[in-house]
């Protein structure tokens, strides 16, 4: 069960609202975001990648979820 | 309760210097981003521990609930969770993993990770 990338996109606008955000990918399984936010500032890598897999609220994790791989290019908005 | 999987992955990643939680194992993995890291670590001639989350349920949920982090690959060195694929990747190419395995006296193939820099520059 694939997941649209404006999904992905509105989830991620929700946790970071003055975010700029890029989502890609067609086949709605293997995407990818790139996230730039001041929410990011002065966190180390996996902690923002954290963050934007919290704001996916479980669309990623478990057998049944739908979305299986997101590679992530995070930033720290100047 | 103590939670099996919980005190494996515990143990694991404190009895091994350099641990990969990955689909399928590193001399066959069986998913394209678990097969970069593996091919990374052993390109870089590291000795390290290979966990195949796709034989046991219990540790593919497990390793996910104990870093919060919900995909597979996961790179742990010295007990500390590293990233997954696209961390480890930007830190091959930054010089940051050869600094984290010197600081933690991790020997590694240091020719090698400059010709995997050289060839990706």
């Amino acid at each position: 069960m694939a997941i649209e990338a404006s999904v992905i996109e509105n989830l991620i606008k929700e946790a970071f609202p003055t975010a700029d955000i890029e989502v890609d990918g067609a086949d709605g399984v293997h995407m990818s975001a790139t996230v730039t936010a001041s929410e990011f500032t002065g966190k180390s890598m996996v902690a923002q990648h954290r963050m934007v897999f919290a704001a996916l609220k479980g669309k990623m994790d478990g057998p049944n979820g739908e979305l299986h791989a997101l590679a992530l290019k995070t930033k720290a908005k100047a | 309760m103590s939670n099996p999987a919980q005190e494996e992955i515990k143990s694991t990643i404190t009895t091994n210097d350099v641990v990969l939680f990955m689909k399928g194992t590193s001399s066959m993995p069986q998913c394209g981003f678990s097969s970069r890291i593996a091919g990374v670590l052993n390109y870089l001639n590291l000795e390290w521990k290979d966990v195949n989350v796709l034989a046991d349920e219990g540790v593919r949920q497990g390793i996910k609930d104990f870093s919060d982090w919900p995909t597979i690959p996961q790179l742990y060195v010295k007990g500390e969770f590293v990233g997954g694929c696209d961390i480890v990747t930007d830190m091959m190419l930054s010089g940051e993993l050869d600094t984290l395995f010197t600081e933690n006296k991790i020997a590694f193939d240091k020719d090698a990770a400059d010709k995997v820099r050289e060839a990706n520059a």
